[in-house]
């Protein structure tokens, strides 16, 4: 349990001080180097909660899917020149005082319901207990995947579909 | 030392989509607003999971796994997007993309 308690706390620093010099840094390869951190913590934080199949998914479609595509923008987009400019807009005063006031209300929300939270003491067993024993963490998401959410499944790849032709058809010179 | 509860991820969910929407609202360069997006996306997966581990129940990763579908559709088509603007207007600025300001 100490373990578990470490570690959340390490992932946790992980998560935010990436996140954190994600959107402070000058240089949007920096910038880019930084989210990386911060995602695989966030993996970290996966893999805390027993999902090892999100986690692999968070480190191969996150960390080496989509930042790949970031770099590749990174690198053919010219932003030596954005990098010298001034980094933050005009309102960045009122976005930090509305930021504020959602982080007040969500922070409201969070102590209103602490004590809604009971059921969220850490339970020792696996996942559900309705569940045969000695089915693990993947077999039961692609249980579910493909049993109750196959027609969302199908949905998700024709909107991968689109995004593709609609990427394509975007970055193209002439169509 | 207090054991790791659902509260702690709920908290750290939250403050990674204040991070996130601080980046949105107050970057210039577009690419970083992008990357600020998923910032955000990763606080929803997290709290997602977090609910599905208290609650035993594996439908939570299952929204996460569309949650990180939609992500990449996102990103891939944002990107295109991004490769389109720089070739018409050579800036990745966004309060320079004006044309619709009044």
């Amino acid at each position: 349990m100490l373990t578990d308690t470490i570690l959340f706390y390490i992932f946790a620093l992980l998560v935010l001080g990436g996140a954190v010099l994600t959107i402070t840094r000058h240089s949007a390869m920096h910038a880019a180097i930084s989210l990386i951190v911060s995602l695989l913590g966030v993996a970290g934080l996966y893999l805390l909660q027993q999902a090892e199949f999100l986690f692999a998914v968070q480190i191969v479609l996150y960390v080496g899917g989509i930042m790949l595509l970031f770099l590749f923008v990174i690198m053919l987009v010219n932003l030596d020149q954005a990098a010298k400019e001034r980094q933050f807009n005009k309102q960045w005063l009122v976005a930090l005082v509305a930021v504020a006031a959602v982080g007040a209300q969500v922070a409201y929300f969070i102590h209103a319901g602490l004590d809604s939270f009971h059921f969220a003491a850490p339970l020792a067993a696996g996942m559900a207990a309705g569940t045969p024993a000695g089915l693990g963490n993947t077999e039961q998401i692609a249980d579910t995947l493909f049993g109750e959410y196959l027609l969302p499944f199908e949905i998700a790849s024709v909107l991968l579909l689109v995004a593709v032709v609609g990427s394509v058809a975007m970055a193209k010179k002439r169509i | 030392m207090h054991p790791i509860t659902t509260v702690h991820y709920l908290a750290l969910s939250a403050a990674l989509l204040l991070i996130g929407t601080v980046g949105v609202l107050t970057r210039r360069n577009v690419v970083i607003i992008l990357m600020s997006i998923e910032l955000i996306l990763n606080a929803v997966n997290i709290n997602l999971i977090a609910f599905s581990h208290a609650l035993q129940n594996v439908n939570g990763q299952i929204f996460a796994i569309f949650v990180i579908t939609d992500a990449v559709a996102e990103a891939a088509v944002g990107l295109g997007i991004l490769i389109a603007l720089f070739r018409n207007k050579e800036t990745v600025q966004a309060d320079e993309i004006d044309l619709l300001k009044w």
